[in-house]
């Protein structure tokens, strides 16, 4: 039986409220903690879709804008719980311990590193961009863990969740819906993109870059965007990764998180609305699951990636609609 | 800052060059040929240490321990190129990234679960420890000398293989053109394996070589693979020349770097900081390199093919 | 699906959870790299809750695979869900940053069997903060204060470029009083150190100082000992534990370095640790196993008084420290950290076992230079 996929993407969403809405009635608070996990991992996988699932680039570095963003989130508010400012010598900023003020700053900052990322490793394409990207993933992974002012490879602990006007951060359900709102609001601009002008020439410069060329387009310019975009929901998600675990550190930049994110990707579907939402509650549920029953679990799940490798072309959805994923 | 100084880091960089090598000749070949990026490289580098460690362990001998290296990373090697890698060659790029990171996940987790957790043993022949004096006084050691020659020697068996053998036209055709070679009469999948095997067979005896002087440990493959990785882009993939230059730009850069930034830096500014900064310009070292070249040259100094 | 590994204890006593009145979670790394090290905590723990014959303690054990962000995920859990007491187990020090400090602050009671940050020793500390290892910088300077009486007057030291790297090289310094011959930060997971050595042998120091913990100790010990410079090496227990000595051989054989415990510190209470452990995992125990048996036996000792319900006299019984420690001496500063002596071992061949045997008391009495800072 194969089922539309658009009966299957209402699911998902439905049951990504349900499941914690569930456990609030439940008294299961965890249960929305590790839901709200893959809700954000979910978000920055779609960040990560744009680029590779519409654009076909495959960054194995997007894990510079995941740690960027949870590293604009722990120095403000680094600052904020201490009370300095920090200095940039001329002039000085003042932390803040406001989520929307954090995200507008992770945010811009994704959008000006990834600009700079994007124009120097677009020259390259195929393998070599895969490298070029993890080749920026590396040199901030090196860094952050030399940064000794901000914590180094020990990180940054943020003592209390960052405030949102007219919430509490604090209480899981409310932190849920914070995050899950905005994976709506990227899904939503996802499938915009994917179906506005600029999504189709993108996908059609994925396929075929002549022939996006001889209608007038340049399909670096094209893709220099797309890998903004991509860039800064990335970097989002960062910045909400941070603020669920009340914790950064050098290792949101490693490349084993770049490498999780593709996972997430594949496994749900690539180039697919919910293809990262369904690969980041498959992930998430398998890593709770496994990890009860063995310590090594890794066996397992690096035997259920395989099976969706040789026996699940297109993820889950395509597994579930038989349709493929794109090619990438 | 000495001249004998200066030399010796120059041999240590050689060194570390020459083991990149061995294992970033399996990667270009295997992706020269078949067009397959194989992540679980890094698992066989492993496998060929954890083999050697046993065998030497059992037998005393590390001759037997490095025999028993390259035979178990080129079974391995086989194996899985039968089993799984097979099926892949016809594949997304992005296909062949998320099983081969599958098959890391089980190497690592399953050595663990058959050695434990903990490190193992193993030691450098007797005959090679210690160090040798080179003309000009420089003190080396002696294994370490003995890796360079290893690594020289492989390179240039390497390069009679491919020149001079059957096999080699066999690889060479391969790399311009699969279905020809296949309509010739070649068979293409024993031949895949063939090259599959040989590139593991290299990278166990990296594995083995250097595991004689490091530590015998699940996960050691992975920074390795990196690292040939970036040797392997900056070459320019599929030739086995660019990663020959490339390792050895790689095993300097990370050598000489890691030892003279921090000293230039100590020129402008105190030595604590000259230290600490010096040292993280010098860890982002490679990559850096790894970047200005694929700037400079997209597809790398001696590639053709994106 | 629910992960509970229940206590050994309690699974031979028939006790379910319904029983347990009080709940410990450990968190700790059971697999990937460094494993070792959180397997060795556990295992002391749960031999000591095992000889208590206590059939009310239960303890939930989970795997952080030294991920921080796993580790503070589980802590949420342990601390929502399960609704534990007490927390322990955590290996790492930028883990035990992410986790300890909001644990702390939603009325846990965390003692850490390990890792012993400066922040949370001073201005960090926290009242329901126990560390029952050291604090970071201990076994460096006690490395210092051995260089000292070994009459090294030119030290080399190195350390990877992270901040227990800093500290770890900050800690000798504090007690060392001769001269640097020269300080290098390496990268942290370097495998190969024929740069560092190449260095040393320049440099003409007359000792080295090396904080390289797991398996860069392991590299570095087997090529320096192939390089042939034949300076004396001093460095912390931690390269030099009966996990890792077997792996490192001959090269190891001779070195000094500095640990609070080893297994040849005379007490009856070491001994039977040493020959209980030995025959329930049928491997010598290491600090780490020592550090978690005495973190298990401290929680039981305050436990004998008051029930953690009571958070007042809990916390009292646990700065009381009343309990037989395999260390011998052992009490709390006020910033609830240990003060206990630190040896200087040197690493020796038993049969076909290399191990260590103490060779003089390195710092008498110890505490930390933090307490001052912390203000509960």
């Amino acid at each position: 039986m194969r089922l539309k996929e658009t009966y299957l993407n209402a699911a998902v969403l439905l049951g990504l409220l349900a499941v914690p809405l569930f456990a609030l009635v439940t008294d299961e608070p965890f249960t929305i903690t590790l839901v709200t996990r893959a809700v954000i991992l979910a978000l920055a996988a779609v960040g990560l879709n744009i680029a590779l699932g519409i654009g076909g680039l495959v960054s194995f570095g997007h894990a510079v804008f995941f740690g960027l963003g949870g590293y604009a989130m722990g120095i403000l508010a680094h600052h904020a719980q201490t009370y300095t400012a920090m200095d940039f010598g001329a002039f000085s900023i003042a932390g803040t311990k406001v989520m929307p003020v954090i995200w507008v700053v992770a945010v811009t900052l994704c959008a000006l590193v990834a600009l700079l990322i994007g124009l120097l490793s677009l020259r390259t394409s195929g393998v070599y961009f895969i490298m070029i990207t993890l080749a920026f993933g590396q040199m901030f992974f090196y860094f952050a863990i030399s940064w000794a002012q901000y914590g180094g490879e020990d990180g940054l602990s943020i003592y209390v969740r960052n405030d949102f006007p007219g919430l509490n951060t604090l209480v899981p359900i409310q932190y849920f819906g914070i995050c899950f709102v905005l994976l709506a609001l990227a899904l939503l601009l996802f499938h915009r993109l994917q179906n506005a002008p600029f999504g189709l020439a993108l996908n059609a410069a994925r396929q075929t870059a002549a022939r996006v060329e001889t209608v007038g387009l340049t399909p670096m310019h094209l893709k220099l965007v797309a890998f903004v975009i991509s860039g800064v929901i990335t970097g989002l998600a960062g910045a909400l990764f941070a603020d669920l675990n009340r914790f950064v550190s050098p290792s949101m930049f490693s490349w084993q998180l770049s490498g999780e994110l593709i996972v997430l990707i594949i496994i749900g579907g690539v180039g697919r609305l919910m293809g990262p939402v369904i690969g980041a509650c498959v992930f998430v549920a398998l890593e709770h699951l496994l990890g009860g029953l063995t310590v090594y679990w890794h066996i397992y799940l690096g035997l259920i990636l395989l099976s969706i490798v040789l026996f699940a072309r297109g993820g889950v959805i395509g597994l579930l609609t038989g349709k493929e994923g794109a090619h990438v | 800052m000495s001249a004998i100084l200066i030399i010796e880091q120059v041999l240590n960089g050689l060194q570390f060059g020459v083991m990149l090598f061995l294992m970033a000749a399996g990667l270009t070949l295997i992706f020269g040929v078949m067009g397959l990026i194989n992540l679980a490289h890094g698992s066989l580098y492993m496998v060929g240490a954890f083999a050697a460690a046993a065998v030497a362990g059992v037998t005393g001998s590390f001759v037997l321990g490095l025999i028993a290296a390259l035979i178990a990373a080129a079974c391995a090697g086989a194996i899985v190129e039968m089993v799984v890698i097979r099926r892949l060659y016809k594949a997304a790029h992005l296909d062949q990234v998320l099983a081969t990171f599958a098959l890391i996940l089980i190497f690592s987790e399953g050595t663990r679960w058959v050695f434990g957790s903990f490190p193992l043993f193993l030691d450098i022949p007797d005959a090679l420890s210690g160090p040798v004096t080179l003309p000009g006084g420089i003190q080396y050691p002696l294994y370490r000398l003995t890796l360079i020659a290893i690594g020289l020697a492989v390179a240039i068996g390497l390069w009679a293989l491919i020149e001079k053998t059957r096999i080699g036209i066999q690889i060479r055709a391969g790399e311009n053109d699969r279905e020809m070679i296949a309509a010739l009469g070649v068979d293409i999948s024993r031949l895949y394996t063939i090259i599959f095997a040989l590139g593991a067979a290299l990278a166990g005896l990296a594995g083995a070589l250097v595991g004689a002087i490091q530590s015998v440990q699940v996960g050691m493959g992975e920074p390795v693979l990196i690292l040939a990785f970036v040797v392997i882009v900056i070459g320019g993939i599929g030739s086995i020349r660019g990663a020959f230059i490339g390792a050895l730009l790689v095993g300097l850069t990370d050598t000489l770097g890691g030892v003279f930034l921090p000293e230039l830096f100590k020129l402008f500014m105190d030595t604590g900081a000259a230290q600490k900064s010096g040292s993280a310009i010098a860890s982002m070292g490679i990559y850096i390199l790894m970047g200005l070249v694929l700037i400079w040259r997209p597809t790398g100094l001696f590639g053709t093919r994106a | 699906m629910k992960h509970l590994l229940l206590a050994t204890a309690a699974a031979v006593f028939c006790a379910g959870s319904a029983l347990a009145d009080t709940k410990i979670g450990m968190i700790t790394t059971l697999s990937g790299g460094g494993a070792g090290l959180g397997i060795d905590v556990r295992d002391g723990f749960m031999l000591a809750i095992a000889q208590s014959g206590r059939n009310d303690v239960e303890v939930v054990i989970e795997d952080d695979q030294r991920k921080p962000d796993i580790a503070v995920q589980l802590a949420d859990r342990m601390i929502q869900s399960e609704r534990v007491d007490i927390m322990t187990g955590i290996i790492w020090s930028n883990l035990a940053m992410a986790v300890i400090p909001s644990a702390v602050n939603q009325n846990v009671f965390y003692l850490s069997p390990n890792a012993g940050p400066s922040q949370l020793a001073g201005p960090g500390c926290h009242q329901n903060y126990f560390n029952v290892a050291w604090q970071n910088d201990n076994l460096h300077e006690a490395a210092g204060s051995y260089a000292n009486s070994a009459d090294y007057t030119n030290s080399f030291i190195l350390a990877p470029n992270y901040p227990a790297g800093q500290d770890a090289l900050t800690g000798y310094k504090r007690m060392y009083e001769g001269a640097l011959a020269g300080e290098v930060f390496t990268q942290l997971g370097q495998t190969d150190y024929a740069a560092e050595i190449a260095q040393i042998r320049a440099s003409g120091a007359d000792s080295v100082f090396f904080f390289l913990p797991g398996g860069m100790g392991i590299s570095f010990l087997k090529q320096y000992a192939d390089s042939g410079v034949d300076l004396p090496v001093v460095g912390p227990a931690f390269s030099f534990d009966q996990g890792i000595l077997q792996a490192v051989g001959d090269a190891a054989l001779g070195v000094v370095n500095t640990s609070q415990w080893n297994k040849d510190i005379d007490n009856p209470t070491n001994a039977a640790f040493v020959e209980s452990f030995s025959a329930e995992y049928g491997r010598l125990p290491s600090l780490y196993a020592s550090q978690g048996f005495d973190t298990a036996n401290l929680i039981l000792s305050a436990l004998d008084k008051a029930s953690p319900s009571d958070a007042d006299a809990f916390r009292e019984a646990l700065r009381a420290a009343d309990f037989d420690s395999t260390r011998g001496d052992f009490a709390f500063d006020t910033n609830q950290h240990p003060i206990q002596d630190i040896y200087a071992r040197e690493v020796i061949q038993e049969g076909d076992v290399f191990t260590n045997k103490i060779i003089g008391v390195a710092l008498e009495d110890h505490s930390n230079v933090y307490a001052d800072q912390c203000k509960m």
